[in-house]
């Protein structure tokens, strides 16, 4: 008895973002990725288009990490001083399609490094390497209404995206995105109801939705991790029955947020019972990137590079039509 | 929900001095202003005093039509008018409106077959206007059943219970929510419902108030359209939070202001 698979039909698609500007395009940047643009949910292709297959962007922070188990430090040996470095390495090496600059030093209870320093750093990565940049602040709002003028001002024209504005700060972040002609993501507490009201909020100031990435503070498993994916998922079912206030490709966070938990982060000695670290955090990392997938994310920011090596296999393999 | 316009009728003073002048820029007007306001299809009514009913509904689509792609209802009670209407108005359109009569629907249900129309089917028939739901469920699902027969899936029909002013009746506004609730049970998948929302405050001081007030309830009893007035702000507003309230929509601290700009 043949089956007739029941084929949902939406009214609106996702929006499409890319990032990066080639020469043609006024930046220095060798390649450029497309987020979002699909009219159905996740991989459902007997249902729909999806255009772009969800980006894979490692994140390299601008100064050492002090913390970081010998797992995840290890195949970062030698470059994890050095932003430039650890960009190259990521994307010769490790095939990261964008990077994910994290100005962490700038934070006052950091280095609280100046604005000239976030700029210098900015530009040395956009030196380094040839494919998109994501700019992400450093965390506390006075310091980042500094530091991301300055940093966005010198990426302009390289169309990065700028990370986050909040709907308790965003004004600076959304007027730097507009004068320097980059796109911005909105942020909020893994809460549906705040991303539309940010989203309204920059929108108001000009920043047409089409510039828009949305991030909900994604938590790992034990940390949120449901409770992310059911608000991606309502989301993206907002977005395809024609919310334009969330049709927004949406990026998750995976590489600070997995390697929180004991699973990943606990050393032999103390995680003997789960098996060795250096298998473990990746395989952590990797399988809370593919419970992101299928909620709808079109970005993931991950750490370890065999975990981008997992995910991105997997990618291929849901992209399969 | 489904916003029909209902401005373009020439009924309406500035209309029929438009249809009367052939002066376009009142009817383009008053289109992108629906259109703009939120409206999703507009209503298109030669009036009650026109002498050339066919050749007016085709200069009214096409005057529309120079200034808007959105589906068009065509309203009138003449076959040939509706077919002319239909004809310049293209596939997605409204048939505003057939009867329960078996004359009407053999006389229109093929036009909307012809023409790929939806239909807004009122709760009429041979004997008048029902007393109750109940007589108004069944004549709703004759008219289901005689448009299944011309290809027409139910989902296509806007059964319209037919509300009385409030000034002349007092009870019929409970007896057409029921109808509105009970026309979900009919069929898979179910006819949809729309009410001529303007007509429960005819004759009423507090029309807008009266208005919105039963379009709120009628919503919440599971109407899917309405043809009203969509510049009546205060209108949109309240079909716009009972919608959030139904949870049709994400909420967010200014949801007037994201429903507006989806809508646009």
């Amino acid at each position: 008895m043949s089956f007739e698979v029941p084929v949902e039909k939406w009214s609106t698609a996702v929006s499409a973002v890319t990032l990066g500007a080639t020469a043609a395009e006024g930046g220095t940047r060798t390649s450029t990725v497309a987020l979002g643009g699909a009219t159905t949910l996740p991989f459902l292709h007997f249902e729909g288009q999806i255009p772009n297959r969800p980006v894979v962007a490692m994140e390299v922070l601008d100064s050492a990490p002090k913390e970081w188990p010998e797992a995840l430090a290890k195949p970062f040996e030698g470059v994890l001083g050095d932003p430039a470095a650890w960009a190259r390495k990521c994307v010769e090496e490790f095939g990261a399609e964008a990077i994910c600059l994290r100005l962490v030093s700038a934070h006052p209870d950091n280095q609280n490094t100046p604005p000239e320093h976030a700029a210098e750093m900015v530009k040395q990565v956009l030196g380094a390497v040839g494919v998109p940049l994501i700019i992400w602040g450093c965390g506390d709002d006075a310091k980042d209404n500094e530091i991301m003028p300055r940093a966005s001002e010198a990426a302009a024209g390289e169309n990065c995206a700028l990370g986050t504005a909040r709907q308790e700060n965003y004004k600076t972040i959304t007027a730097a995105c507009l004068a320097d002609g980059h796109k911005l993501i909105t942020e909020a507490p893994i809460d549906i109801n705040i991303i539309k009201q940010v989203n309204i909020l920059v929108a108001d100031m000009g920043l047409s939705t089409d510039r828009i990435i949305m991030y909900q503070a994604t938590g790992g498993l034990g940390y949120g991790m449901e409770y992310a994916y059911s608000i991606m998922e309502r989301a993206r079912l907002a977005a395809l029955s024609g919310d334009k206030m969330l049709s927004m490709p949406m990026l998750a966070v995976v590489g600070s947020e997995a390697w929180r938990a004991k699973e990943a982060k606990a050393p032999d000695a103390e995680g003997a019972q789960w098996g060795p670290q250096a298998k473990r955090g990746p395989i952590w990392e990797a399988v809370t990137a593919n419970c992101f997938l299928h909620g709808g994310v079109d970005m993931i920011i991950m750490w370890h590079p065999q975990a981008v090596q997992l995910v991105k296999r997997t990618i291929d393999g849901l992209m399969q039509r | 929900m489904y916003v029909i316009g209902e401005r373009i009728n020439g009924m309406f003073k500035d209309v029929r001095q438009a249809i009367q002048a052939k002066d376009k820029s009142i009817v383009q007007g008053l289109a992108k202003q629906q259109m703009g306001s939120g409206a999703h299809c507009l209503d298109v009514n030669v009036g009650p005093a026109s002498d050339d009913p066919v050749s007016t509904i085709q200069w009214l689509v096409e005057t529309i039509r120079e200034v808007s792609d959105a589906p068009l209802a065509i309203d009138t009670t003449k076959a040939e008018v509706m077919a002319a209407g239909l004809k310049a108005a293209g596939p997605g359109s409204v048939v505003n409106s057939t009867t329960g009569q078996q004359a009407k629907l053999d006389a229109l249900l093929p036009l909307a077959a012809e023409y790929d129309a939806s239909v807004v089917a009122l709760t009429i028939d041979e004997k008048g206007i029902p007393r109750d739901a109940s007589g108004r469920v069944e004549i709703a699902l004759r008219v289901v059943a005689a448009a299944m027969e011309h290809g027409i899936s139910p989902d296509r029909i806007y059964v319209d219970g037919v509300i009385i002013p409030i000034s002349a009746d007092q009870m019929t506004p409970t007896h057409v929510l029921n109808t509105i609730a009970q026309c979900k049970m009919l069929s898979d998948p179910p006819p949809k419902t729309i009410l001529g929302l303007s007509n429960v405050s005819q004759g009423a001081i507090y029309r807008e108030l009266v208005n919105r007030t039963y379009m709120v309830m009628a919503l919440a009893h599971g109407l899917d359209a309405a043809i009203m007035d969509p510049m009546d702000s205060d209108l949109m507003d309240a079909m716009i939070t009972a919608e959030l309230l139904l949870n049709r929509n994400v909420y967010c601290a200014d949801f007037l202001k994201a429903y507006r700009a989806s809508a646009g």
